[in-house]
């Protein structure tokens, strides 16, 4: 495929609205639908320990209730239609996804902007997502993945915003009023950074008319940043936590260490990096020894975040209790290897075109557009980056590989979080 | 604006569905096998799921680990799976490589070898995937309430398998099955995206053509009697969490009344209740979510279709808020429907059934790899890909009398099953 079909400046239709938000528009005839994504600057990093989840909170209450609307019209109007939108808080952002037939992208629009901008979170219906939520807390505290995965950024980001969990704990979500959700919300919610992206079979001068029409006059003379994002120390030993979760059949591992920012100027070598470790084909070099050479789990892959601050580079798996030592083993194994030994030409060059080449399958429908373009204008990657994309991939050396490993992981420096049924783990290490 | 399919059958009996789609240089290629857990016996429950994994272990042509290798360094993406009326294999490729995926599926249909050694390392891998979802408190209780809601027909059994036969099958188990249900005759194959349905038409009697057709699936004769009375699950387990699912027996795909109770469930259930197309939103404004959430009786509920080849469940499940009790759920969800007997579906709740049926169809439609899963489906299951194609012209023939007539022949206490998930905790402190 050309590359002159991606996304490009020619085709992507940016513009900043007077009180700072970027419009990112896209067309695409492909089916008489929209979608809508993007997301405002709050986000958990504001959050005090004892009040954890609060961003989490505000941003699943917004459609509890808005000026204009009480709770129950909102979902009768969003539904009447067969309409989707839904707010999620993360550690920096806070963001919205919605989709909907082209014919009823107004009605969409204007719940969108309500609920980000106008709510009211009345009494009662926060109450009730609040109960929601605790209840989820509960399944966390029963799900070994889960579990395994909160246990893991406790002790990797010990005293750093990162180690509290967005979702918050049973201790605080109880804790939050309703005060505080109002409170958080004139902080730090406003047009300021925020970014919008539309995808979808509508005209972009449309597009940005009705956008402008709703968020234009946002204005919130109190926005605040977000406090900056601290560094992330490693650790300089093994930190292993076992997590008991009695009578579960399969125990959970995730192991890893801070990893580059999405901003590190060799961020693209050490995610080409991760894609040989633990990601090409059936989940790369680490799914090859724990699924098909060692038979020890169904699933085996590693991950690196790269956001706007120091997110993890982390691998995963399950296996059955006796056999987490052998996992581990394995991908620590894995790593030392892609550290000392430089990747063979051939293998780098499989992943690289796995890189380039999924491209056109990633960019197939409007949300896979919708989620690439509003990447590039948070990471201010510039709006030709996927014109640039296949050079920058293709001119990774094996070194360059083995130096991001080296850079970035660990075989000795990490955490190891199991969560599981503890009186079966290790009986065969 | 309606895009043609072409359907044509080869001389060996393989099924071809062509859609061109010319939006993204994307196509995605599918082979679906009328296989599944319905056709499975006691003691190779799980045959069809293991079949799928070892399909992956390689050729002659392709041998081991070459598969994701070759597909994944074009660009593409593979994946399989397995249900009860059916297993299917997919590639989603940039479109000038489709012929890969041709290629490698037209040789793995006949000449995947499994070794011993290799059906060895994936029993264990297999097991782990058993393990994780018996790790999932829904997949215990599931698991139970189909098998009592089916006492004779093989719905009876999960596809992932039980452990028993997982532990006990053979190699000769897996490639004699193998064997019996990979024919052309028992397969098709579904293209949608960017290319030419002559060309398309073309590679695909070259590469599959030449491969002989076996003999035809067995009927599946061990069809479930009609139920007399409500039958009771209950599974504990670890947690704090509570989860019931009452499952109605309710008709197959092709039976008329499908529609009906599609948007009967639809209508009462809401959002992504519809289960034909994939997708839809939330369900807060349903009866049955305002019934069981508004009322802070349970965290999270909604329905669930799924279209089969004979009989199988609708099922309406809810997450039991915690401080609430599974009693108190059920009899609120009992209540609601008692409710739906004295005020049955309006034509408003109809129309808004209809147009989430109607935005859920569109949305399915720009996606190339979900386009290629719904007409497979419909081939697989119904025989004929224009169940999905014409689905909403049915759906919006369904009328209110209907719908009411639906929900009285299925939503009945001797017609379900009921299924408790109760934490141990919570039963000690009884």
């Amino acid at each position: 495929m050309p590359d002159t079909h991606y996304p490009s400046p020619q085709t992507i239709h940016r513009t900043v609205l007077s009180n700072g938000i970027t419009v990112l528009v896209y067309e695409n005839f492909a089916s008489q639908s929209v979608v809508i994504e993007g997301l405002v600057r709050a986000g958990a990093l504001a959050e005090r320990r004892e009040l954890a989840g609060l961003a989490n909170l505000t941003a699943v209450s917004l459609m509890r209730g808005t000026e204009k609307r009480p709770f129950a019209q909102i979902y009768e109007d969003l539904e009447a239609v067969g309409a989707d939108l839904g707010f999620s808080g993360s550690d920096h952002t806070t963001g919205f996804a919605a989709s909907s037939l082209v014919e009823d992208v107004d009605l969409l629009l204007d719940l969108l902007a309500q609920s980000l901008c106008r709510p009211t979170f009345p009494e009662q219906p926060v109450e009730q997502v609040r109960g929601q939520l605790m209840t989820g807390l509960a399944m966390r505290a029963n799900d070994t993945r889960r579990m395994a995965n909160l246990k893991f950024y406790e002790a990797l980001y010990a005293g750093h915003p990162y180690g509290r969990a967005t979702s918050g704990y049973l201790e605080t979500i109880p804790q939050i009023s309703r005060e505080d959700l109002a409170n958080f919300h004139a902080r730090y919610y406003g047009p300021r950074g925020m970014i919008l992206t539309i995808v979808g079979a509508i005209k972009a001068e449309a597009a940005l008319a009705k956008i402008t029409a709703v968020f234009g006059d946002w204005q919130n003379r109190e926005q605040q940043r977000l406090p900056d994002i601290p560094a992330a120390v490693r650790p300089t030993k093994i930190i292993r936590i076992d997590h008991n979760i009695p009578d579960k059949s399969q125990a959970d591992i995730i192991l890893g260490l801070p990893g580059p920012r999405r901003s590190a100027p060799d961020y693209l070598d050490a995610s080409l990096m991760n894609t040989i470790l633990g990601v090409f084909g059936m989940m790369g070099r680490i799914g090859k020894k724990v699924r098909e050479e060692q038979g020890l789990a169904y699933y085996a892959y590693s991950h690196l975040q790269g956001g706007l601050g120091p997110g993890p580079w982390a691998a995963s798996a399950g296996v059955a209790p006796d056999k987490v030592e052998q996992a581990i083993a394995g991908i620590r194994e894995e790593i030392v290897r892609i550290q000392t030994d430089l990747v063979a030409p051939e293998e780098l060059a499989d992943s690289q075109a796995f890189r380039t080449g999924s491209l056109p399958v990633s960019l197939a429908t409007n949300s896979g557009l919708a989620g690439t373009i509003t990447n590039m204008e948070l990471y201010d990657l510039g709006l030709d980056y996927l014109q640039r994309f296949p050079n920058m991939v293709r001119a990774i050396t094996p070194e360059r590989i083995q130096a991001a490993a080296q850079n970035y992981l660990s075989a000795e420096q990490l955490v190891i979080a199991v969560a599981g049924a503890m009186d079966g783990i290790g009986s065969e290490a | 604006m309606t895009i043609p399919v072409t359907k044509t059958t080869l001389d060996n009996g393989l099924t071809v569905v062509l859609k061109e789609m010319h939006h993204a240089p994307v196509a995605s290629f599918m082979i679906w096998y009328r296989v599944g857990s319905r056709l499975e016996k006691p003691g190779l429950t799980g045959v069809s799921h293991w079949v799928e994994h070892m399909m992956f272990k390689g050729t002659p042509q392709f041998p081991n680990g070459t598969l994701d290798r070759l597909v994944s360094r074009e660009g593409g993406h593979l994946n399989a799976f397995t249900w009860l009326d059916f297993t299917a294999y997919y590639e989603t490729m940039p479109s000038n490589r489709i012929d890969l995926a041709l290629a490698v599926e037209a040789d793995r249909m006949i000449n995947t070898l499994m070794t011993a050694d290799e059906v060895e390392s994936e029993r264990t891998v297999i097991l782990s995937e058993r393990q994780m979802y018996e790790n999932e408190p829904r997949f215990l209780m599931n698991e139970e309430l189909t098998a009592a809601a089916f006492r004779i027909h093989p719905y009876h059994h999960e596809v992932i398998g039980d452990e028993v036969d997982l532990r006990s099958m053979t190699r000769d188990d897996l490639y004699g099955y193998y064997r019996r249900y990979y024919a052309p005759n028992n397969a098709i194959a579904v293209v949608v995206g960017d290319f030419d349905t002559g060309a398309m038409l073309s590679q695909i009697e070259a590469l599959f053509g030449p491969i002989p057709s076996g003999e035809p699936a067995p009927p599946v004769l061990r069809q479930e009697p009609p139920q007399r009375g409500e039958r009771r699950v209950v599974v504990n387990g670890p947690g704090d969490t509570a989860y019931l699912t009452v499952a109605y027996r309710a008709p197959a795909a092709d039976h008329p009344d499908y529609y009906s109770l599609s948007l009967l469930n639809a209508a009462f259930a809401g959002g992504g209740s519809l289960g034909m197309f994939g997708g839809g939103g939330s369900n807060k404004s349903s009866r049955l979510y305002k019934a069981l959430v508004d009322t802070e009786l349970a965290a999270a509920a909604s329905g669930g279709m799924t279209p089969t080849i004979d009989p199988f469940l609708y099922t309406i499940s809810a997450v039991v808020r915690n401080g609430r009790s599974l009693s108190d759920v059920e009899a609120a969800l009992d209540a609601e429907l008692a409710q739906l007997a004295a005020e049955p579906i309006t034509q408003a709740e109809l129309d808004k059934a209809l147009k989430q049926a109607k935005a859920q169809f569109v949305m399915a439609g720009e996606s190339i790899t979900g386009q290629t899963q719904l007409l497979g489906m419909a081939e697989a299951v119904v025989g004929d890909y224009r169940w999905f194609e014409t689905a909403l012209d049915r759906l919006n023939e369904v009328t209110l009398a209907d719908i009411e007539r639906a929900r009285h022949s299925y939503l009945r206490k001797k017609n379900r099953t009921v299924g408790w998930y109760e934490p141990e905790a919570q039963r000690d402190e009884e």
